[in-house]
């Protein structure tokens, strides 16, 4: 689920988890394309994203559609070092 | 985040995965584990603490603030079809509390369990009263629930 790799910068795919993404190659940073990137709506599929991530001592690729089958709770906060 | 850290063994039971997003790099974190939140959660951050760099992941997600340049406390939660049940985005001076998330995720795994037969009324609780949905519950209720 979670592979040691070095992924660059956190993008979404473009599309939700489960579909394959939208149009261009999956490899390439979305840079201000006009096709509308998908969003988050509650009783919508959830956009899917690959990142770096810092796990249990290692560092990690992090792809949402990967937790496919399983529940998730994704936590979003103002960044590390803060205090509430 | 350590909240959430404090309450894993109850997301890991209800088969929830958790993953955690700011804009700070990968790097960031680990220090952030290593030197802070290892002393407030025995064994340090045990999901992986993702990267969100330009905070492109947030601006999908609604949560990212342009002016501040961060990504706000947004929560969601999201089923194994891969769907988005719920949502809850606050401005950073309040904080969330883990335990309404637990009830919402029971409330939704039951909901799934019963393929949509059952619902859950306001202010449910785990083992509480759920309506069973149908056309025998139109107008009726009164008969189950009350405020």
């Amino acid at each position: 689920m979670e592979e040691e790799e070095s992924v660059g910068c956190g993008r979404p795919t473009g599309s939700v988890v489960g579909e394959p993404s939208g149009g261009g190659s999956e490899e390439k940073p979305l840079i201000a394309k006009e096709v509308p990137m998908t969003e988050v709506k509650v009783g919508g599929k959830a956009p899917d994203f690959v990142a770096p991530a810092y796990y249990r001592g290692k560092f990690v690729k992090v792809k949402l559609s990967d937790y496919l089958g399983k529940w998730v709770l994704l936590c979003f906060y103002p960044g590390d070092f803060t205090f509430v | 985040m350590s909240a959430v850290a404090d309450r894993y063994a109850e997301f890991q039971d209800l088969g929830v995965e958790v993953l955690s997003v700011s804009v700070d790099s990968q790097f960031v974190h680990k220090i952030w584990d290593e030197e802070e939140l290892s002393k407030m959660v025995d064994g340090g951050i045990p999901y992986p603490m993702v990267s969100d760099g330009a905070g492109n992941i947030g601006k999908v997600y609604g949560v990212y603030d342009e002016a501040g340049g961060v990504d706000l406390r947004g929560r969601f939660i999201i089923d194994p079809d891969g769907v988005v049940q719920a949502m809850e985005v606050l401005t950073p001076a309040v904080g969330r509390k883990v335990e309404e998330a637990i009830r919402q995720i029971k409330a939704f795994q039951l909901v799934r369990k019963t393929k949509g037969a059952e619902a859950t009324p306001s202010g449910w609780e785990p083992g509480g009263t759920t309506l069973k949905v149908g056309p025998g519950l139109v107008g009726k209720v009164w008969k189950v629930w009350k405020p």
